[in-house]
């Protein structure tokens, strides 16, 4: 062996040594629990692998998430406006930010995000990824209003935060990237998997005859036909995650999908919501124009309008609707009601103390 | 010693070439001849038999079971299925993990849908995409979903959604099915010598042509609950597949 070889082995293990020496904290893994419905039924959660889920990232995201440090004037939380009794959305129909201007469209609920296929998020899909998501709030300047440099300042120079930081990635320089991944790796962990109509799927309730028969509506292709778009109980996320015209204008004052992909074809078109949790989630749709799940069903049923992008999916569009009589909107309702999960907007994990 | 090694080897190699090959089925839509892909979407721009002018607006199906049949009687079954997405142009080529051995084959065939045995199987993916059927028509897949819109008798768009399933008639707890609405392509014989891409076309229009003229002002929506229709559609469905090339 040649001395200049020999030099660089010892110069490697030195440097080994000597690394060996610091203390560096090494997060704590926290698969997702996945739900038997889930697992039985449909595609594992997407879980970047930059970002996977851990303790302390968890916790940390958690406490990012309902911590008002992140707008500009320490006011505002992100559950200000993503409620955990809302089941993480706001019952306001537009939500107020830190200067007190409304938002256009409704705050959208937070659940089974991990299961976002495609992980484009909001109304119109405008965002990639869930981390990316959690950017977009915080420097929106009528949402918190912040300056990242500005927050990141303020997180570095909090008394708790840079020890946290540093037991979920391993480094003490807070930045922006790392706030977003924690603030995802609490999002991810938001899984709503027991309404009674799931502890029906699994045997251990019965449901009533009218949520049965509003179940029988929701699959019927020639009533309620839902199940197109907001799938079965083969697919417990009650969502395709896709993008739908569901008739509820002639013409848009919210492009939705279309400024954003720029196809006028795709004009009007918002993302299907899951119907988990309506029970908690008024008002209803991207614009929050519907208070109540009645209206909901009556648009469905008699209150469609016909544009040129409405899916074809929506029936009768000329009646206004597939004519649901009074009887099947109440069974319809009392199935709808039936997805909502009191665990989940009760769960201690997902509420501060 | 060495060259003995070396003889074998070689050999070994060769024989690897000459008897096992990929297999790619690629996919491609046409409207009696004019190519179709989504970017002809959303537009009302095509002209059915019965003369209705349509568009489509979403494109879907699947197909399973691929299957060689050796001249020597041998039976070769591919697994899996695609559910070719036109309106995403996604899963229009498909390439089976499994090998084919080379040789003569005197068919090859794939199920349009899927049969009755593995159309009750719960598949997650599929679950994922929302290609469920009810459970008070059968349950299982959709075989296809073709929505768009036509212009009806008022010169006003309308949508359509038809959509392939396996006939039910009495809908509710215990459906029966007057007949088996999936059917098996034929691509014809094919002798195999390397790797092979089959160039399957779909003229979309055979949908409403043969033997029954589809009236979309008769037929539009609502269709899976409709037996009658759906046997219309596999009748239909038996013209609309072709083997457009084969490249090795």
């Amino acid at each position: 062996m040649k001395a200049w070889q020999l030099h660089i082995i010892c110069f490697i293990l030195c440097f080994s040594c000597e690394n060996e020496s610091v203390e560096q904290y090494v997060a704590t893994p926290s698969p997702l629990n996945i739900p038997k419905l889930f697992e039985d039924n449909i595609l594992a959660p997407i879980i970047p692998t930059d970002n996977p889920l851990t303790i302390e990232g968890i916790a940390l995201g958690k406490k990012l998430f309902f911590d008002p440090i992140l707008s500009s004037n320490n006011t505002q939380a992100c559950a200000d406006c993503h409620n955990p009794e809302n089941a993480f959305t706001d019952s306001n129909k537009f939500s107020e930010g830190v200067e007190g201007v409304l938002g256009n469209r409704n705050s959208m609920p937070l659940f089974n995000l991990a299961w976002n296929y495609d992980e484009k998020f909001f109304w119109d899909g405008n965002t990639f990824s869930l981390e990316h998501q959690a950017f977009v709030p915080v420097s929106d300047p009528i949402e918190m209003n912040s300056n990242w440099t500005e927050v990141e300042q303020k997180l570095q120079q909090h008394s708790e935060y840079p020890v946290l930081f540093e037991q979920a990635f391993g480094v003490s320089k807070i930045d922006s990237t790392l706030i977003t991944k924690a603030i995802a790796q609490f999002e991810r962990t938001l899984i709503s998997s027991n309404s009674k109509f799931d502890k029906h799927l699994l045997g251990k309730v019965t449901l009533s005859p009218e949520e049965l028969n509003g179940f029988n509506i929701f699959m019927n292709e020639a009533k309620g036909d839902c199940f197109h778009c907001h799938g079965s109980d083969k697919n417990p996320l009650w969502t395709d995650n896709l993008f739908h015209n569901n008739g509820l204008d002639e013409t848009f004052s919210d492009l939705g999908l279309g400024t954003i992909s720029g196809d006028p074809a795709d004009n009007g078109k918002f993302k299907s919501p899951s119907l988990r949790n309506l029970a908690f989630t008024a008002p209803y749709m991207h614009d929050g124009r519907f208070k109540t799940l009645d209206d909901v069903i009556n648009h469905y049923s008699e209150g469609l309008k016909n544009s040129p992008t409405i899916d074809p999916l929506m029936k009768k569009v000329a009646q206004g609707g597939v004519g649901l009589s009074n009887q099947e909107k109440n069974d319809l309702k009392a199935f709808l009601l039936s997805l909502s999960d009191y665990d989940f907007i009760n769960n201690p994990n997902f509420i501060i103390e | 010693m060495i060259l003995l090694i070396t003889f074998s080897s070689c050999h070994e190699d060769n024989d690897d070439k000459i008897t096992l090959a990929n297999v790619t089925f690629n996919f491609s839509h046409n409207w009696d001849g004019t190519s179709v892909t989504n970017s002809d979407f959303n537009s009302i721009k095509f002209t059915n038999e019965k003369g209705n002018q349509l568009s489509i607006e979403r494109l879907r199906y699947l197909i399973s079971k691929i299957t060689f049949y050796k001249s020597d009687g041998s039976i070769t079954e591919i697994d899996g299925y695609n559910l070719v997405d036109v309106t995403n142009n996604e899963n229009l080529s498909f390439s089976p993990a499994a090998f084919i051995t080379t040789g003569s084959y005197n068919d090859v065939t794939f199920t349009f849908g899927f049969n009755n045995e593995d159309n009750s199987k719960n598949y997650t993916d599929l679950n994922t995409a929302s290609w469920n059927v009810p459970e008070m028509l059968g349950g299982g897949y959709h075989y296809m979903q073709f929505d768009g819109k036509f212009l009806n008798g008022s010169n006003e768009e309308q949508g359509f959604n038809y959509h392939a399933i396996r006939a039910a008639d009495n809908p509710g707890e215990n459906p029966t099915f007057p007949q088996d609405t999936f059917f098996n392509v034929s691509l014809g014989a094919i002798t195999i010598a390397s790797n092979t891409t089959f160039n399957i076309e779909m003229n979309i229009a055979e949908w409403f042509k043969n033997p029954n003229t589809w009236d979309l002002n008769a037929l539009n929506q609502m269709l899976m609950p409709n037996s009658s229709a759906q046997i219309m559609m596999y009748e239909n469905g038996q013209n609309v597949f072709s083997l457009k090339s084969v490249n090795q």
